[in-house]
């Protein structure tokens, strides 16, 4: 297994094969370039293309000398494979940099406490009322997804089994995760144009067109938890009588209520960054409003977006703050959700 | 941790399946579950209904709203072709990539490695689409910029590269690299899913055979996950053609048909288009934005539907 391997060629019961330790020698060349080529002047980018491509194609040339093309061939894929990952990182790394960098010297207690009511020119403003909105749209969406969403899955899972209404169903809500949010928004608006006349913004509109977004993903991920439920644990609850409703409420959720949760907490932190809905049907507005019944409601995402079109430097860097702001929220939320999965991890034999 | 909930109730209570009277909370819940399942169905059916009374007016408005074409078709089918083609494009540049990363942990990546990976590139769905658009518009875009002005010069003779490149980089290209990244997960996501299921057997007798790792990928692998790659890439063509923030903020958007990508004039998406008139839209221009809603609306549940129903019918011809 060594390239050093001296013995004549017609002796050999293996063909030559580069050492273990080529791979990374090539990679060293080739970051020697990037750096190289960085020192001469080309920006990081270019730097990064060319260690890539001296990788891509230096590997398979020496091995196409020393072993054979089929070889060659293999760690050609083997390097396109591990550079789309390393590349896949790059847009990951620079946005959450760019984003704490631009952020972080904006956000303080200020601007986390104040509304942009009355704020002109350069007096501070903040956005407490898009944290106030969004924290309302988004609980009360929860609050109407969480329930639909669990006990349609108890539905496909529990009674329906494979019924043709189970089916349709699931098919529907693999449908759903695909409705673009903007048109989520587009049914909430004329769900309550039609109610209340043209012309209305509520916030409870946003927590409907949320609602339509949140409740595929939760059905999804809770289908998937009451499905991992060992049958055996159903059938001794009925064995001892209990009744179907009983046997689900007090065996199968508690059984799999950390997977439960863990799914509405990654559900609400997909939702809590949508805009295009919260756009078009809660509005914006500059001042706290505590109502999501009545008028209109700021929320972070839509408060980004509105800094952002303002595109004055002080806009910008609200614009900037408010999305370091949500980032650590959805982040957050990520993380809860994983701690709350990793608790509650279901104990089978594994 | 459950087992104390299974204990016997000192009433006797009926059998789950008999319809006595003592069922009764059964009767409910039963009630309850169907009903949600039944509410999810009038609520797809509500998008429809809704979006078409509320749009169907904006099909046939004072010729002002539709400027500068005549009609809602004119008006509806530039902004069709920019969603189509930014989400084309986006395809272009994420899918080889999606594989890639869905190859890397599924098969290349070492065990310890391929968990962190996977939740890294989770987490890129986890961003906001308003966050991608600011940071599209002002840090991307500039990049992009440079890049496209030496793409007109070295690559002008291909249309998509004509041209006049715009060094504020707020072009289709970006939009779309930035769209790119925003499939990215799910469609990563989905390819792993089928490329993790490949029979082991499979994958063990290709190498057996004498196989190298790429030719058994080529060989066991692929051949398995077909159908779930082309659902893959469907979903991925979903979600890029109703993107809104992003397209939103970062294109100068103009109502041409062109394939030009670089220059500062390229066609909106329906969505993005919504988005940023919406502001100032009367009753009458709001109609003729649902309308063009109920279009996207209608577009993309035909491209889930196909995607959903390959992914379907690829499962069941594993199952056989």
């Amino acid at each position: 297994m060594t390239a050093l391997d001296t013995r004549p060629a017609e002796t050999r019961l293996s063909k030559p094969r580069l050492p273990q330790w080529a791979p990374l020698l090539v990679v060293a060349v080739a970051v020697a370039l990037g750096l190289l080529a960085w020192m001469v002047g080309a920006n990081i980018a270019l730097a990064v293309l060319v260690a890539v491509a001296a990788y891509l194609v230096g590997m398979p040339a020496w091995s196409a000398a020393v072993e054979s093309r089929r070889a060659a061939v293999d760690r050609l894929a083997t390097g396109l494979v591990w550079s789309a990952f390393l590349v896949a990182m790059v847009p990951l790394v620079w946005l959450i940099v760019t984003v704490v960098k631009n952020g972080a010297s904006t956000v303080d207690m200020n601007f986390l406490t104040f509304s942009m009511r009355g704020v002109i020119g350069d007096e501070q403003g903040g956005l407490y009322h898009a944290l106030i909105g969004t924290l309302l749209i988004t609980g009360l969406a929860a609050l109407i997804s969480v329930p639909v969403g669990i006990l349609a899955a108890v539905y496909l899972v529990e009674y329906g089994a494979k019924s043709r209404m189970a089916r349709v169903l699931t098919f529907l809500v693999d449908v759903m995760t695909g409705i673009p949010s903007i048109v989520a928004g587009l049914f909430a608006l004329s769900l309550f144009v039609l109610i209340f006349g043209p012309a209305v913004r509520l916030g409870f509109g946003g927590s409907v067109a949320l609602s339509l977004l949140m409740i595929p993903t939760v059905v999804r991920s809770t289908e998937e938890m009451l499905r991992l439920v060992p049958d055996d644990l159903r059938e001794a609850s009925y064995a001892l009588g209990v009744p179907k409703w009983r046997t689900i409420l007090k065996v199968v959720i508690p059984t799999c209520v950390g997977g439960i949760v863990t799914g509405v907490v990654l559900a609400i932190s997909r939702v809590i960054g949508e805009t295009a809905p919260l756009l078009v049907v809660a509005g914006f507005t500059s001042s706290v409003n505590m109502n999501p019944f009545d008028g209109r409601m700021m929320t972070l995402p839509v408060f980004i977006y509105t800094e952002y079109t303002d595109s004055t430097a002080k806009g910008l860097s609200y614009a900037w703050g408010g999305a370091l702001v949500l980032i650590v929220i959805v982040m957050a939320l990520n993380i809860i959700a994983r701690i709350i999965g990793k608790i509650f991890a279901p104990k089978t034999g594994r | 941790m459950t087992s104390t909930a299974t204990r016997p109730d000192p009433t006797p209570e009926a059998a789950p399946d008999t319809k006595t009277p003592l069922a009764l909370g059964d009767r409910i819940f039963r009630v309850l579950a169907v009903g949600s399942g039944g509410l999810i169905m009038v609520a797809l059916a509500g998008v429809f209904i809704f979006l078409a009374i509320e749009g169907y007016p904006g099909l046939s408005v004072d010729e002002d709203f539709y400027r500068p074409a005549t009609s809602f078709l004119g008006y509806a089918g530039p902004l069709l072709f920019g969603t189509v083609l930014a989400a084309i494009i986006a395809l272009v540049i994420a899918v080889p990539f999606a594989i890639g990363i869905a190859l890397f942990i599924s098969h290349y990546a070492p065990r310890r490695l391929a968990v962190p990976v996977a939740y890294l590139i989770d987490l890129l769905a986890a961003v906001p689409s308003v966050v991608f658009g600011l940071w599209g518009g002002r840090e991307l875009a500039q990049h992009i910029g440079g890049i496209s002005v030496w793409l007109e010069e070295n690559l002008g003779f291909i249309p998509l590269f004509a041209g006049p490149a715009a060094k504020s980089g707020n072009t289709m290209l970006t939009a779309a690299v930035v769209l790119a990244i925003m499939i990215l997960p799910i469609t990563t996501a989905i390819c792993r899913e089928v490329f993790a299921q490949t029979p082991r057997l499979h994958e063990e007798a290709a190498l057996a055979l004498g196989a190298t790792r790429w030719e058994m990928i080529r060989t066991s692998v692929f051949p398995y996950a077909r159908s779930g790659m082309v659902s893959a890439v469907m979903l991925g063509l979903g979600r890029a053609l109703g993107e809104t923030m992003a397209v939103a903020m970062i294109l100068s958007a103009s109502p041409v048909v062109t394939l030009n990508i670089i220059s500062g004039s390229s066609p909106a998406t329906i969505a993005s288009n919504i988005a940023s008139n919406y502001k100032e839209a009367s009753p009458d221009g709001q109609a003729v934005l649902i309308a063009t809603g109920l279009v996207l609306f209608a577009f993309t549940f035909g491209v889930n539907f196909l995607a959903r129903y390959l992914a379907g019918r690829g499962e069941r011809r594993m199952a056989r």
